[in-house]
């Protein structure tokens, strides 16, 4: 029998005509191809990198890249005092600056051991939720845009620019507040500002409702997220999910809820998961309608805040902030709720220095994008976009 | 733990916790460090590491489903190196507890749990990253945030930065 | 005054300079002046302006009044930007490539009849040729995609290529059930057979009860064939950065813009011109009152047809601000699996209807 040259031939069928073998089929041969989507990339949500094997439009493999926005926070912590992290913190999801300033201070305080005024403790509340309405904001204008939908993210944003309008007067700043102090407040919040957020609340909730609609009411939106990215809970839960992430795989766990801190015991709110009527169990679509659901439970909790506020006589933001932060040696590890899930910070004290000897954070984007890997197999290359845009990164949560 | 001491509702449930574990392993674990901010114990033969995580993971009193944390730290003192791991029982038995596991600072390694957790792949890949023990059974141990040329493991304490990155000068 | 309109253009086209026709030349030099000057200002800034209102903001304020210079600026800027070919790039494809898909877009113009005076070439094919020209731009996109030598680009291209080939199917399909309740395929001739005193009521769109059929069917699947949302998938920038043009700048971008948006307006002319009798006048006459006769004309059949090509671009920019962008095999569902069982279906029932009912 002849030789065939097969060479840059994939598949190829062949007959026999008497002494003669014929080829009768041929097909080019293929290779999968690498494609780098990112670090600059408009639907990686930054200075993401991924690393994606493509067959045609299908990534076969997609290998995260990180460290592009690696600013050392941890390093950086060793080397200040304990007060002086709360800025970098702020750097940390700098789309939920207040919610990162609070979990650094509960954890120290926790290290502390000290009381903290109640007034203090609803401003912390209020000013954290307004941010988790924000960055829900955020989250859901951008997966509007990595789907195709450019209107809802500016209508997001629109309503966005009250709350960091209200945070500014508050704070000084837009973003990077450094408002949470360990142990109180900067500053108690201008007279004001509870009638403007009341305001901001009777505003607000009609739009939430109406932006939400304008999502989750497309056919082509839901068609574009129904059944993707699924991801099961216990899976969910050995990968380390929290925040909407988790609930989106249907578990009902909020730390705000399941671990309380501050006063949010007090507080009456639901936690919303997927019911499996609007979407599948842990897609795409359902950690969308938990962020949707989240921002109505938010505006709850601030109306119930500004309702059993203590008033402001006498009152000091700073009172209990101690003169010098030198914790007794030990280690501890404190957390809170972020918009993105769990923030949780490891901090370990020598009991000497005013310095952290280590402080760790656990980003709750990290962990949570540690999935992608395994989320990505064999999805297209539009479905990945809704996939990445779905876990709602910050960059800078990711790198630290 | 001490006696006579009131210890809060979830430092009883870790000590419950432990205890478990203590019956199966005796000696390979340390006594707890019933304290009331994060209560841990140490793994004192980290070959085992591997065992105990499965071990609280799948009993039916531990259910340690929920790998919260892995930090890395040294302590440059005792020359060595460890990570602390801060459990929880999610959803089930809402538990929590904490581990300690060392190795030497030159060239030690601890086993992977990555196997056991998935949260560990990437921490643990950031612990080696950041203070350079390695992982054994790690299924791609390689640097996460810094780059994979880079020098040295900066969060270890004696750590100096190198002059030079492909010819960009990196102290500043 | 309409009348007097008709007296004026008829004057003007008998106006002859030194032997030459330049009356008429004018007459045929405004159409192609106003696509210049449509593709400029309307085009660009009347998407800004439109989706600026739609999203609750201003959209372009500051150059001219109420950003009516934006335009302008924006071409500017374009003309003094480097005009960059990346050193791995198919130099000739490269270049080559937006010239391809400008001269694709603008060829269809040369048989849209914008009046009864004006029409650039009156072919007695001239639907056939506006369905089978616009396929040049697949061309085009495809020397764009491959010749940037960039992933993205390449995936952009591809996709477009699969989508403009597979939505010319249901597009000519549901054209050729126009074509058939004209009996021609001359464009002049189909417009002039949806002319009558009643106005609207002769057009194609209300000839038979299952008209609106292909007419719908065109519409989405022209929404395909020149790349506007939902179907934007070949530049979906949020997936492929910007698709088959994501490696040019400067004039080459401008280029592939200006042709995107002439494409645009051609689509919407067929359509109006099929369905919609192109250059007629809408209104009906009543009684005395003969608003038809007084809205006919040549210059007033170039207002009718470009204020019709507005009206789809207008509900082409419309559902690009408001919807999302679908999927490449979601797409491709529509195509084969909706689109085009109904344009057979409709082209059926239309050929049943143009031999059984008179």
């Amino acid at each position: 029998m002849q030789e065939l040259d097969t060479a840059g031939l994939g598949s190829v069928r062949v007959t026999r005509q008497s002494d003669k073998v014929v080829i009768i089929e041929k097909d080019l041969a293929t290779e999968q191809m690498v494609l780098a989507m990112g670090p600059q990339h408009p639907s990686t949500h930054g200075v993401l990198k991924l690393e994606c094997l493509t067959d045609g439009e299908v990534i076969t493999e997609a290998e995260p890249c990180l460290g592009y926005l690696h600013r050392c926070f941890e390093k950086c912590c060793e080397n200040v005092d304990y007060p002086a992290v709360v800025p970098y913190t702020d750097r940390l999801d700098y789309l939920a600056g207040m919610n990162s300033e609070f979990a650094y201070a509960i954890t120290v305080e926790k290290l502390l051991d000290i009381e903290i005024p109640r007034r203090v403790e609803f401003i912390r509340v209020i000013v954290a939720e307004l941010n988790r309405i924000a960055s829900h904001l955020v989250a859901i204008g951008t997966y509007g845009i990595d789907l195709g939908a450019f209107t809802p993210f500016l209508f997001c944003f629109r309503d966005r620019e009250i709350i960091l309008g209200l945070l500014e007067w508050a704070s000084g700043a837009r973003m990077l507040y450094n408002y949470i102090w360990v142990g109180g407040l900067a500053y108690d919040v201008p007279a004001d500002f509870l009638t403007r957020v009341k305001e901001f609340v009777n505003y607000f909730r009609p739009k939430a409702l109406e932006l939400c609609n304008l999502l989750t009411e497309n056919e082509i939106f839901v068609k574009r997220t129904w059944g993707i990215g699924i991801m099961p809970a216990d899976v969910a839960i050995n990968y380390g999910w929290s925040g909407p992430m988790l609930r989106g795989s249907g578990v009902k766990w909020d730390l705000r809820r399941n671990d309380p801190y501050s006063i949010y015991p007090e507080l009456d709110f639901k936690v919303p998961v997927p019911d499996g009527k609007h979407s599948v169990i842990g897609d795409c679509l359902s950690r969308h309608l938990v962020r949707a659901w989240e921002m109505d439970e938010s505006l709850k909790i601030i109306e119930q805040c500004i309702d059993k506020m203590p008033s402001a006589e006498g009152f000091n933001s700073r009172s209990a902030i101690p003169k010098r932060i030198r914790p007794k040696a030990g280690e501890v590890y404190g957390r809170a709720e972020n918009p993105r899930g769990e923030l949780g910070f490891y901090i370990e004290s020598d009991g000497k220095s005013t310095k952290p000897l280590r402080c760790k954070a656990r980003s709750s984007c990290f962990v949570n994008l540690s999935a992608m890997k395994d989320l990505s197999k064999g999805q297209l290359i539009p479905d990945l976009v809704a996939i990445i845009g779905s876990i709602d990164i910050v960059l800078g949560e990711v790198d630290r | 733990m001490e006696e006579g001491k009131v210890f809060s509702q979830s430092l009883q449930e870790s000590a419950a916790a432990y205890s478990i574990i203590q019956e199966k392993f005796g000696a390979a674990v340390s006594a707890l460090d019933a304290n009331e901010t994060m209560p841990f114990f140490e793994v004192v033969d980290p070959s085992l590491w591997t065992e105990i995580a499965l071990f609280m993971r799948e009993h039916p009193k531990l259910k340690f489903n929920y790998l919260a944390c892995l930090t890395g730290v040294d302590y440059p003192a005792d020359e060595k190196l460890g990570i602390i791991c801060n459990f929880e029982s999610l959803g089930l038995l809402n538990h929590k507890l904490s581990v300690k596991v060392k190795c030497a600072r030159n060239g030690g390694s601890i086993p992977s749990v990555a196997c056991v957790w998935h949260t560990a792949n990437w921490h643990e890949r950031e612990a080696y990253d950041m203070f350079g023990m390695t992982f054994t059974g790690h299924p791609e141990l390689k640097r996460i945030l810094c780059p994979d040329d880079w020098e040295g493991y900066p969060l270890r304490k004696d750590y100096k930065v190198q002059e030079q990155y492909h010819g960009i000068k990196v102290p500043y | 005054m309409g009348n007097s309109l008709n007296a004026w253009s008829e004057a003007l086209a008998g106006f002859y300079l030194f032997g030459l026709p330049l009356g008429l030349v004018i007459i045929a030099a405004i159409p192609l002046v106003f696509i210049a000057l449509y593709s400029l200002t309307y085009g660009v800034y009347g998407e800004r302006k439109i989706s600026a209102f739609m999203q609750d903001r201003l959209g372009p304020m500051e150059v001219g009044k109420w950003g009516i210079l934006q335009t302008i600026a924006d071409i500017l800027k374009l003309l003094q930007k480097e005009d960059i070919v990346p050193t791995s790039a198919d130099k000739f494809l490269f270049v080559v490539g937006p010239g391809i898909l400008f001269v694709g877009s603008f060829l269809a113009f040369a048989v849209l009849p914008f009046s009864p005076a004006f029409i650039g070439a009156s072919l007695n094919v001239g639907l056939f040729y506006a369905i089978g020209i616009v396929a040049i731009e697949v061309v085009g996109i495809l020397a764009a995609g491959w010749g940037s030598n960039n992933k993205w680009s390449l995936y952009g291209a591809v996709r477009s290529v699969a989508q403009i080939v597979s939505y010319e199917i249901p597009a000519a399909i549901a054209l050729l059930c126009g074509a058939m309740m004209a009996g021609t395929l001359d464009m002049q001739k189909i417009t002039m057979l949806q002319s009558g005193t009643y106005g609207f009521a002769h057009f194609y769109l209300f000839h038979s009860p299952i008209a609106w059929l292909p007419f719908l069917i065109y519409f989405i699947a022209s929404l395909a064939e020149v790349n506007r949302a939902p179907f934007d998938i070949p530049e979906a920038e949020s997936e492929l950065v910007a698709g088959y043009f994501t490696e040019y700048s400067g004039m080459k971008f401008a280029v592939i813009f200006l042709a995107e948006y002439g494409s645009m307006f051609m689509v919407s002319a067929i359509i109006s011109i099929v369905f919609l009798g192109g250059w007629n006048s809408p209104l009906p006459n009543l009684g005395a009152i003969a608003l038809n006769d007084w809205t006919t004309g040549p210059v007033w059949g170039a207002f009718w047809i470009i204020s019709k090509g507005f009206f789809f671009i207008f509900v082409q920019m419309w559902l690009r601000w408001t919807l999302p962008r679908l999927r490449v095999d979601q797409l491709m569902y529509l195509c084969w699996k909706v689109l085009t069982p109904f344009a057979f279906v409709s082209f059926v029932l239309t050929a049943i209807w143009e031999i059984y009912i008179p």
